[in-house]
């Protein structure tokens, strides 16, 4: 105990002296940087990882098959229907997917004119995206200046702010959003995601004002600027670092609100409007058929779900793996290991014989997180 | 140690505003002086809220100063510019008491203590080199340098802090209880260094804690203060043994010994001596 601080005299210490008083959870994220273990920490999770996939797997569904519109140029994809184009009717309209690989012509059948409801649900979800990202970037970015501005600088700034962050809070989104996407929603979804943009931020704003605030009474604020630190030094490189797991996790969930948002919209008709196609919009246009040709309904609205459920996992992910108060790692001998074994052949126990020595009892070998 | 002080604090006044409009603002401290001469190390005691922290955030910049000066080299820092107080990151420094909050959670240690050096357009190359030096002077390895405050302990902060405050080799540093949140034995290595680094620099230390033993260890002459005042000021022998002014004599004696017998008798002293006092108080305001 006594030579472990300090040595006699100034002998610098080994690295292995120095450390013996870290406890076991400090041990386990030694020498990763926080970057590492927060990483780490994300690729363990399984929901996390299970809806990255899905999303993954979606997106590359949703942009092959019936291609891209960007700035009037067009990448053809591999479905042979166009979202616009009605083609003769195959089977009554019926999905001509049977279960589980033939999928027949029009797999999500067709609507009363004959086009084809799988290259819609396709051009919708793109819409959907494409709402989705420009919302999440937007709100991000004001967001976060607003709240960084009011909680750094606090006084005149702030009450002014605060106040105007607040007017908005008290206005249904909704109602504003249907107000602003009335007027834009012709204008296509690149156009009405700038703007929802423009509502979304008050609640990151109010996240990211309390993080300066208590970040900023830290001492190692003060320490920077005894040490000459501009007040752009210490909101770049001090205090922002320190906030961003919030602002990430809560601009993942932003982003799924933001799915709902364009769909309730467009469902009552405020947001994207035909010609073009949006997932809520395919709801609205195609509600009346509920009843007769309840596909039309069903198909948009799983893609909803799926898409918003997916952004839910990931934030949740994410808000565990940035968790200050949880320091613990899933042990490397988590379920993905165990699934990577099974799939190999291999068992854990071999795979550990290798690099990673382990103590003979070790409960993490087991499997299972060690959350 | 009788040349030109460094640091002279003259009848400095700080108030905090008091929430509520028309009330009076908080008074934290009533007219202090102080000097601090160079490479002399000058100990502030004092109970919570006596006002010390707030004597050092004041002499830092970071306190606001109603009224008095705080001049250094001759020159009244009190209400300095931005970009005035910058210039003097190389001549005042500080180490904080919570070595768990004074150093930034997202860089490392290398990092942490090139922020100075950065600050102040000394090139990477060097900032390196002084780096090294600094984690060899206060004792810690020097593979140190890649890794987070997070994998080191409160000692080991606390060292981190000190080389931090010493990157720039100020002249002056504020010290705001630097050891009270180490354990016993952590403490007394870390005053050494405290007390090794004032040799080889010749810094000077504006050493406030609540500790008379620690301010005893390290001090030349101490100051006491006492609601927002300082009621004693001169040579630390003095007064960490035989105190003049009513309120040290209470708080040195309010300071356990781990010797039961002695500790018997310091607790009957210190009856004593609260008896007496206040049977002078009583006929002060009798008279």
């Amino acid at each position: 105990m006594s030579n472990m601080m300090m040595g006699d005299g100034k002998e610098p210490l080994t690295q292995h002296e120095s450390n013996d008083e870290l406890t076991i959870e400090q041990k386990e994220v030694e020498g990763l940087s926080q970057g590492t273990v927060v990483r780490r920490r994300f690729f363990r999770h399984r929901g996390a990882m299970a809806a990255l996939v899905v999303l993954i797997s979606l997106a590359l569904l949703v942009y092959t098959s019936i291609g891209l519109q960007i700035f009037g140029f067009r990448v053809p994809g591999w479905w042979q229907w166009g979202y616009e184009s009605a083609t003769p009717l195959v089977n009554g309209g019926n999905p001509t997917w049977v279960l589980p690989f033939n999928f027949g012509e029009h797999p999500f059948g067709q609507d009363n004119i004959g086009r084809d409801l799988f290259a819609r649900v396709m051009r919708g979800t793109q819409q959907s995206i494409v709402v989705m990202a420009l919302y999440g970037a937007i709100a991000a970015v004001i967001g976060i200046v607003v709240g960084a501005v009011s909680g750094f600088f606090r006084g005149w700034v702030d009450s002014i702010l605060m106040r105007f962050t607040d007017l908005i809070i008290v206005i249904p989104v909704i109602v504003l959003a249907a107000v602003l996407g009335r007027t834009v929603g012709n204008l296509g979804a690149v156009v009405l995601g700038i703007v929802l943009g423009l509502v979304g931020w008050p609640t990151l704003a109010r996240l990211v004002r309390g993080e300066f605030l208590s970040l900023r009474e830290r001492e190692f604020v003060d320490a920077a600027r005894v040490a000459g630190a501009s007040s752009s030094r210490i909101v770049f490189r001090h205090i922002l670092p320190n906030a961003i797991g919030v602002v990430i996790v809560s601009t993942t969930l932003l982003m799924s609100a933001a799915i709902l948002l364009e769909a309730a919209l467009s469902f009552l008709g405020f947001g994207i409007v035909a010609p073009d196609v949006s997932l809520g919009q395919l709801i609205n246009e195609y509600r009346d058929a509920f009843s007769t040709r309840p596909w039309l309904f069903w198909w948009p609205g799983l893609f909803i779900i799926a898409i918003a459920l997916c952004i839910n996992f990931i934030g949740d992910g994410l808000r565990d793996a940035f968790d200050p108060r949880q320091r613990r790692m899933p042990g490397a001998n988590g379920p993905y290991r165990q699934m990577f074994a099974m799939v190999t052949g291999r068992t854990a126990r071999q795979q550990n014989a290798g690099p990673v020595k382990r103590a003979p009892g070790d409960p993490s070998r087991k499997g299972g997180p060690a959350v | 140690m009788n040349a030109e002080p460094l640091l002279v604090i003259d009848d400095l006044v700080v108030e905090y505003a008091a929430k509520g409009f028309g009330k009076k603002p908080f008074r934290a401290l009533k007219g202090v002086s102080l000097d601090i001469r160079p490479g002399e190390c000058v100990g502030l005691v004092g109970e919570s809220g006596s006002g010390k922290t707030t004597l050092g955030r004041a002499v830092l910049g970071l306190a606001p100063v109603t009224e008095g000066s705080v001049r250094f080299k001759g020159k009244d820092i009190s209400h300095l510019k931005r970009r005035e107080r910058r210039a003097l990151a190389d001549e005042i420094q500080v180490v904080f008491q919570d070595p768990y909050s004074s150093l930034n959670p997202s860089l490392t240690i290398e990092q942490t203590l090139a922020e100075p050096l950065r600050v102040q357009n000394v090139s990477a190359a060097d900032a390196s080199k002084r780096i090294r030096g600094l984690l060899d002077q206060v004792g810690l390895p020097s593979n140190s340098a890649d890794r987070l405050p997070r994998e080191f302990s409160g000692g080991q902060r606390q060292r981190i802090a000190i080389a931090r405050a010493l990157a720039l080799s100020p002249q002056l540093i504020v010290c705001d209880e630097p050891v009270s949140a180490l354990d016993l034995s952590t403490q007394a290595r870390v005053l050494d260094l405290f007390k090794d680094i004032q040799e080889e620099t010749g810094v000077a230390y504006l050493f406030v804690s609540h500790d008379l033993a620690v301010v005893r260890h390290l001090s030349h002459r101490v100051a006491v203060m006492y609601q927002g005042e300082i009621v004693e000021y001169g040579d630390g022998g003095i007064v960490t043994s035989a105190p003049e002014h009513p309120y040290t004599q209470r708080l040195l004696l309010a300071a356990p010994v781990p010797d039961p017998v002695r500790q018997e008798q310091r607790r009957a002293d210190r009856r004593r001596l609260l008896d007496s006092q206040r049977d002078m108080e009583v006929q002060a305001g009798v008279a």
